[in-house]
């Protein structure tokens, strides 16, 4: 058993309202544990009370209601310098009086740590984030220059834990991944507990140990990134992280683990039902993954297989196998050269369409399918999932 | 006078903003030379003639003045002043820094509003009657003692007035504003996520004051501090109306000069030493200042 470092108990934070306004709810009784030394990503979009609970966290702003416990012991009213947690600011905040290196030296000297110890550590620190201008001022640095400068000032004290708010949003690509990978090593090394605030649901996937996605306020599910990208329990979580198809259709039958929902134009699909339990006759959405949908040529007969250009092991095991599946035909009607992949737009029924992605194993000219052609589009049916709206 | 004080923290004009910049100021340097270059230089050629009869400034050229002025008579005075200035700017900060940091910190920018109308509200009356006024409060049969001794505290009046202390209180009282008023200008542009960042990484309320705050509402201090200290040190009516005897300060030696049967070219060299002993005085509080921040 995991001891909890975070928790987050029935947390509420109301801003109180303008004139004329309704009061701002940012945070909406969440409920969170996050572990000692684990990667905790909050993952939503923009305006979902994220900074706001790594405020409270932090002890910049008190809950409205609800507690929170950092590592055994209520904080409630503990001053922010008396909680063994750091910051790294979404605007930075830097102290623009002092220079690159005053700036990350700051906590340690607050910390009573000699003078000379402070300037080696910061300038460990300022070389893992691969920063060079010591002795500039932050106003004379770019915007992911001052960023690493942020990350620098706050792992230095190598804190408990660490509050990191869409720290690398302003790095380039390349300077993202290099930063990603050392977060990742010195989260582990120093096995420190890290609340990690993005809206790019890649880096949350491949940073994090686990994942909550929130939505105006309110924490929408809790998992482990796989868990969360496959079993999505919302429409909001499933279209959040990765793209997803969604077809509305009205579900007619339940068995088992099958359900059968009737799309517009009488297509009948199966997909997995919702935990919750769904009543039937109700309108749903089946939610698929692109990558999760195979495309055959319906111009060859299916006791030949499938068309040799398309399959892959694992579509012919699918089907080997026998597993239970879904067989919709339809017609490409938009097809997209992405590189690594292609993805076709499909429409089956009389009005649903389906982005599906095809991976491109051979050359360019292999690709199979054409704006026009009739094609059959099938799927594992433990891939669709049917959710409630 | 090449004194610089560098308020406003963005430096680094293009040269072509600083061009543009040099044309719109011409009008203000054309008034300046007329009314304060021209003048200047004519005090200092004053300082050096001699005093002929019925007040008229004839040759020859002499250093009788500024012998007078550095002599046991009016040195003495000359050092109150510096003293005086100095405290009323001290009491000024003390008052003037938390009473800004106050009214810039309020979430209302009405309630702001009110308080900075409040703080210049006295500038609406005429700085002689505002004076005038601290007379009659601080008089023997004044406001104070008529209380204190109506309700028996005391029977004799106390000694109020007259006093370097009431010249203080005059001072204080009649130049808070300039104090106040660059202080709220600097700690409004503070940010105050930095006093949260500071929180973050340990440091309680003094330090982050002391490192933070502080360093960065510096420009704001500096100049309160000189906006008070000249016109402190060269005040000649609330000494004058509130100090009698016992306060005079530099100011009224000189307005003494250049009144009635005055000695115009004593007052001239008065005037030049006290203002190359404010330059000095500015020179190395700039000094200090730009070693701080
Ligand atoms: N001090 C405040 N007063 C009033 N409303 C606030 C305040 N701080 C935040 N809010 C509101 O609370 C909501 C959540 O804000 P928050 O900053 O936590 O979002 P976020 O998830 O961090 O978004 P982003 O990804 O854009 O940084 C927003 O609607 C915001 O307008
Ligand atoms: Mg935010």
């Amino acid at each position: 058993m995991q001891q909890v470092g975070i928790e987050i108990k029935n947390v509420i934070k109301e801003f109180p309202a303008r004139r004329g306004e309704e009061p701002v709810r940012a945070v909406d009784n969440i409920s969170l544990q996050i572990y000692e030394g684990e990667f905790f990503a909050l993952l939503g979009p923009s305006g979902c009370g994220k900074t706001t609970t790594l405020r409270m966290i932090a002890g910049f702003e008190e809950p409205s209601s609800g507690e929170i416990i950092l590592r055994g012991k209520p904080v409630q009213g503990v001053p922010p310098f008396h909680r063994p947690v750091n910051t790294v600011f979404q605007d930075y905040a830097l102290f623009p009086h002092m220079t690159v290196l005053q700036n990350v030296m700051f906590g340690l000297e607050m910390a009573g740590v000699n003078a000379r110890e402070a300037r080696d550590r910061a300038a460990a620190a300022l070389e893992m984030v691969r920063l060079k201008q010591f002795d500039r001022k932050p106003r004379q640095l770019s915007g992911g220059q001052q960023q690493r400068v942020a990350l620098a000032r706050a792992l230095v004290k190598q804190p408990a834990v660490l509050l990191l708010d869409e720290p690398l949003g302003a790095l380039d690509l390349k300077l993202r991944k290099e930063m990603q990978y050392e977060l990742m090593q010195m989260q582990e090394e120093l096995n420190m507990t890290f609340v990690y605030v993005t809206h790019d649901q890649e880096e949350a996937l491949t940073m994090c140990d686990r994942i909550a996605v929130m939505d105006r306020g309110k924490v929408l599910q809790v998992g482990r990134g796989n868990e969360i990208y496959e079993t999505p329990h919302s429409r909001f979580v499933a279209d959040f992280i990765g793209e997803t198809n969604f077809i509305e259709g009205k579900l007619t039958a339940i068995n088992g683990k099958k359900a059968t929902v009737v799309l517009p134009g009488g297509v009948e699909v199966e997909a997995t039902p919702d935990q919750t339990g769904t009543s039937l006759n109700s309108s749903v959405t089946v939610a698929i993954r692109p990558e999760k949908i195979t495309l055959v040529h319906v111009s060859l007969p299916t006791d030949q297989g499938l068309n040799a250009r398309v399959s892959t092991a694992e579509v012919m095991s699918a089907i080997e196998t026998e597993e239970d599946r879904t067989f919709v035909p339809g017609t490409i009607i938009f097809s997209n050269y992405i590189g690594t992949d292609t993805r076709y737009t499909v429409r089956i029924g009389e009005s649903s369409t389906l982005i599906v992605r095809e991976q491109n194993f051979g050359n360019f000219k292999d690709i199979t399918f054409k704006v026009g052609d009739q094609v059959m589009v099938f799927w594992a049916t433990e891939n669709a999932r049917v959710l409630i709206q | 006078m090449a004194l610089s004080f560098d308020l406003s923290s963005s430096g680094g004009y293009s040269s072509r903003e600083r061009r543009r910049g040099f044309s719109l100021a011409i009008p203000a340097l054309i008034w300046l030379v007329l009314f304060f270059i021209l003048p200047v230089c004519i005090v200092f050629v004053v300082s050096f003639l001699t005093r002929g009869q019925r007040g008229a400034l004839v040759l020859p050229l002499t250093l009788e003045h500024y012998e007078r002025i550095l002599g046991p008579v009016f040195r003495p005075v000359l050092f109150d002043s510096l003293w005086i200035a100095f405290l009323t700017t001290i009491i000024c900060l003390v008052l003037g820094y938390p009473l800004a940091f106050f009214i810039s910190t309020r979430k209302s920018k009405q309630m702001q509003n009110v308080a900075l109308f409040l703080v210049i509200l006295p500038f609406w009356t005429n700085f002689l009657v505002r004076t005038y006024a601290w007379q009659i409060i601080l008089g023997a049969e004044g406001t104070i003692n008529g209380m204190l001794t109506g309700l028996g505290l005391i029977s004799e009046p106390l000694a109020l007035i007259n006093t370097d202390f009431a010249v203080l209180l005059g001072l204080v009282y009649g130049f808070l504003p300039f104090m106040v008023l660059p202080i709220f200008a600097s700690v409004e542009r503070f940010e105050f996520r930095l006093v949260e960042a500071a929180y973050d990484l340990g440091a309680n309320d003094l330090r982050t004051f002391l490192r933070v705050v502080l360093p960065l509402t510096l420009p704001g201090v500096i100049a309160g501090c000189i906006l008070v200290f000249i016109p402190a040190i060269g005040s000649f009516i609330t000494p004058d109306l509130l100090g009698g005897t016992q306060g005079i300060m530099i100011g009224n030696l000189i307005t003494g000069q250049f009144r009635g049967s005055g000695n115009w070219p004593l007052g001239s060299a008065a005037s030049i030493v006290m203002m190359i002993v404010v330059i000095l005085g500015l020179v190395v509080y700039s000094r200090i200042g730009r070693r701080a921040s």
